[in-house]
């Protein structure tokens, strides 16, 4: 079952082509990865999908309905939920506050939004920060509570922005095994955007190229990284798998 | 909204970086987070000390000139009942900045219209004044919201530049709206039944008191209102990072219209309460704008907490002044307070900016 429908999505910045005829579906539990090189148009992607950015053609379908150029908290209350790449916690407020601001969009009384919160940032690996304040938080914290913030939702989809620069190695692993996991568990469809190619390797059902706007090929992992047109694009940058 | 555009070209370098080094902020904290937020209070316990010497010394010098303790008393108690106003007025103003990023100047006009709603209804009912409260109060709320709705939150309010020349524009609308349905002649609010006591000595009305305990009651209110609900959860979030707040799911907008509201209403409130204590003119905001401006850049700008303190601290000034410089505008020492913070701190006695 599909669960996100991009059709024929562009996007012009003063005569910059940011995106033009961008398609494809995304099926209910896939996971997609997005890659491609710098400036090609994928976190203009993100924003065009989850409603920053009203797309100048093409339509945005989430979950059968059109949610072209709606503004972005209806969208994430309707379930298709971002992270940004730079971590901007709410500054003045705890932890768990943050994450519970993000669960609060569900009707329910305090003693159950605590519970459910503390769950999620126990969840991400935060439950000693809980009472911290956000801004103490190192990178990886931040990365995780980025994380927390989105998972508070209940995303039925979910949009990572590239959630693993940044941390070392040792740090990756617990964050993607939490990706596999949401999958598994949750029966959450994810899309990320990500430079690490073993990452994308190891996570990825199929995987989307973008390149200056377009999309370039699409297809398994194995196939995207041995098509010639990826090679090309990524030539005079480092090839593919070296970054990280 | 505009803030996602940034994200990118700025989002390329945290890669390089070590885990656990600190982050690179999309911004600095907001200074709504120093009165919210709490922190840092060795340094706030200097400036205390600090502020606290001042005004020693403000007290002792008006001691000298005076030459007569009762009448710095009465200066004291007159200046600190007054300021608790003030601070009333400037925390909504304060709460504007802090969460929209707008600089209302018809704030004060806001409060004139706010003062005439209060006569009127007094005029023409009977009323008791402070019950007036419950027509004035939410009056400005609505008024507030439409102001940001219509004229503010749309493509024109996006500019600073814009939203001066909006909020100023309406102010001299306002102003002479009043003029033209009410006349120039100054008006009055009586409080029936007011009554006088003294406090060791200092003459104080129970108007003065009520509009100072008033004050204090209504801006603990809107600080339970922001620290300890869940939409006073969303405003801060709002205030501490608009595209952030959207992606868990708060409507920015809404928030926006709802806050700009909350701190015309705050004026709205001040204006009932001051009332009795002043004679009302369509052109009484001008000056209650400028007090008001002072006090915000006093206490930090968007810091709320900060706004209530700067409020007793420009009432005491202004009183104070009286007593210095005989016969002259009490605002003269306002002034000077104002320019020398400007000078030596910025960013406000309790503001933290970047």
């Amino acid at each position: 079952m599909t669960i996100l429908n991009v059709t024929g999505v562009g996007k012009d910045f003063r005569g910059l082509r940011a995106l033009s005829e961008v398609e494809f579906e995304v099926g209910q539990g896939e996971i997609l990865g997005i890659i491609g090189p710098n400036g090609a148009g994928k976190t203009t992607l993100f924003n065009v999908i989850c409603g920053a950015l009203a797309p100048d053609t093409g339509r945005v379908l989430f979950a059968g309905r059109d949610v072209t150029g709606r503004s972005p908290d209806r969208i994430a209350r309707a379930g298709m939920v971002r992270t940004f790449q730079l971590m901007r916690p709410f500054g003045s407020m705890s932890v768990l506050e943050n994450v519970s601001l993000a669960a609060q969009h569900e009707r329910q009384p305090a003693r159950r939004l605590r519970e459910r919160s503390l769950e999620v940032v126990e969840r991400v690996g935060l439950g000693q920060w809980a009472h911290r304040p956000a801004t103490e938080l190192p990178t990886a914290g931040l990365k995780r509570l980025e994380l927390a913030r989105a998972l508070a939702m209940r995303p039925k989809v979910l949009l990572l922005d590239e959630v693993l620069a940044g941390l070392v190695p040792a740090e990756r692993e617990p964050v993607l095994d939490l990706l596999a996991d949401l999958r598994e568990q949750d029966g959450t469809t994810l899309l990320f955007i990500e430079h690490i190619m073993a990452a994308v390797m190891r996570l990825s059902d199929r995987v989307l190229v973008l390149d200056q706007g377009r999309v370039l090929a699409a297809g398994s992992a194995e196939e995207v990284t041995s098509d010639p047109r990826v090679i090309e694009a990524y030539l005079g940058e480092e090839p593919a798998g070296a970054e990280g | 909204m505009s803030n996602i555009g940034n994200q990118k070209g700025a989002a390329l370098a945290p890669d390089a970086e070590a885990p656990g080094a600190a982050s690179p902020r999309g911004k600095a904290p907001h200074p709504l987070r120093a009165a919210l937020g709490g922190g840092g209070n060795a340094a706030i316990l200097k400036r205390v000390a600090i502020i606290g010497g001042a005004l020693v010394i403000a007290i002792a010098v008006a001691l000298l000139k005076s030459g007569s303790g009762l009448v710095v008393w009465q200066s004291v108690v007159t200046g600190l009942l007054m300021g608790g106003l003030y601070g009333l007025i400037a925390m909504g103003l304060t709460l504007i900045f802090g969460v929209l990023d707008i600089v209302n100047f018809a704030h004060g006009a806001l409060l004139a219209v706010a003062m005439f709603i209060a006569f009127g209804v007094v005029q023409g009912t009977g009323l008791h004044p402070y019950l007036t409260l419950l027509v004035a109060v939410p009056a400005l709320f609505l008024i507030g919201g439409v102001v940001h709705r219509g004229l503010l939150s749309g493509t024109g309010g996006g500019s600073l530049e814009n939203q001066l020349l909006i909020t100023l524009g309406l102010s001299l609308l306002l102003e002479n709206g009043l003029l033209m349905f009410f006349g120039a002649e100054p008006k009055t609010v009586t409080l029936p039944g007011d009554f006088q006591f003294g406090l060791f000595g200092a003459v104080v009305t129970g108007a003065r008191l009520y509009a100072f305990v008033g004050a204090l009651l209504l801006g603990a209110l809107l600080f339970w209102l922001l620290r300890r609900t869940r939409f006073g959860t969303a405003i801060r979030a709002v205030a501490a990072n608009g595209p952030g707040a959207e992606l868990v799911g708060i409507n920015v907008r809404r928030i926006h219209t709802l806050t700009f509201a909350i701190g015309t209403a705050c004026a709205g409130a001040a204006a009932v309460l001051a009332a009795p204590l002043i004679t009302v003119t369509p052109t009484l905001g001008e000056q209650f704008n400028i007090t008001a401006f002072v006090v915000v850049v006093l206490g930090g700008m968007g810091n709320v907490g900060g706004a209530l303190v700067g409020g007793l601290l420009i009432g005491l000034v202004e009183q104070l002044t009286t007593i210095y410089m005989d016969g002259q505008s009490s605002l003269l020492g306002v002034f000077v307070v104002f320019v020398v913070v400007l000078f030596l701190r910025p960013q406000g006695l309790f503001g933290r900016r970047a």
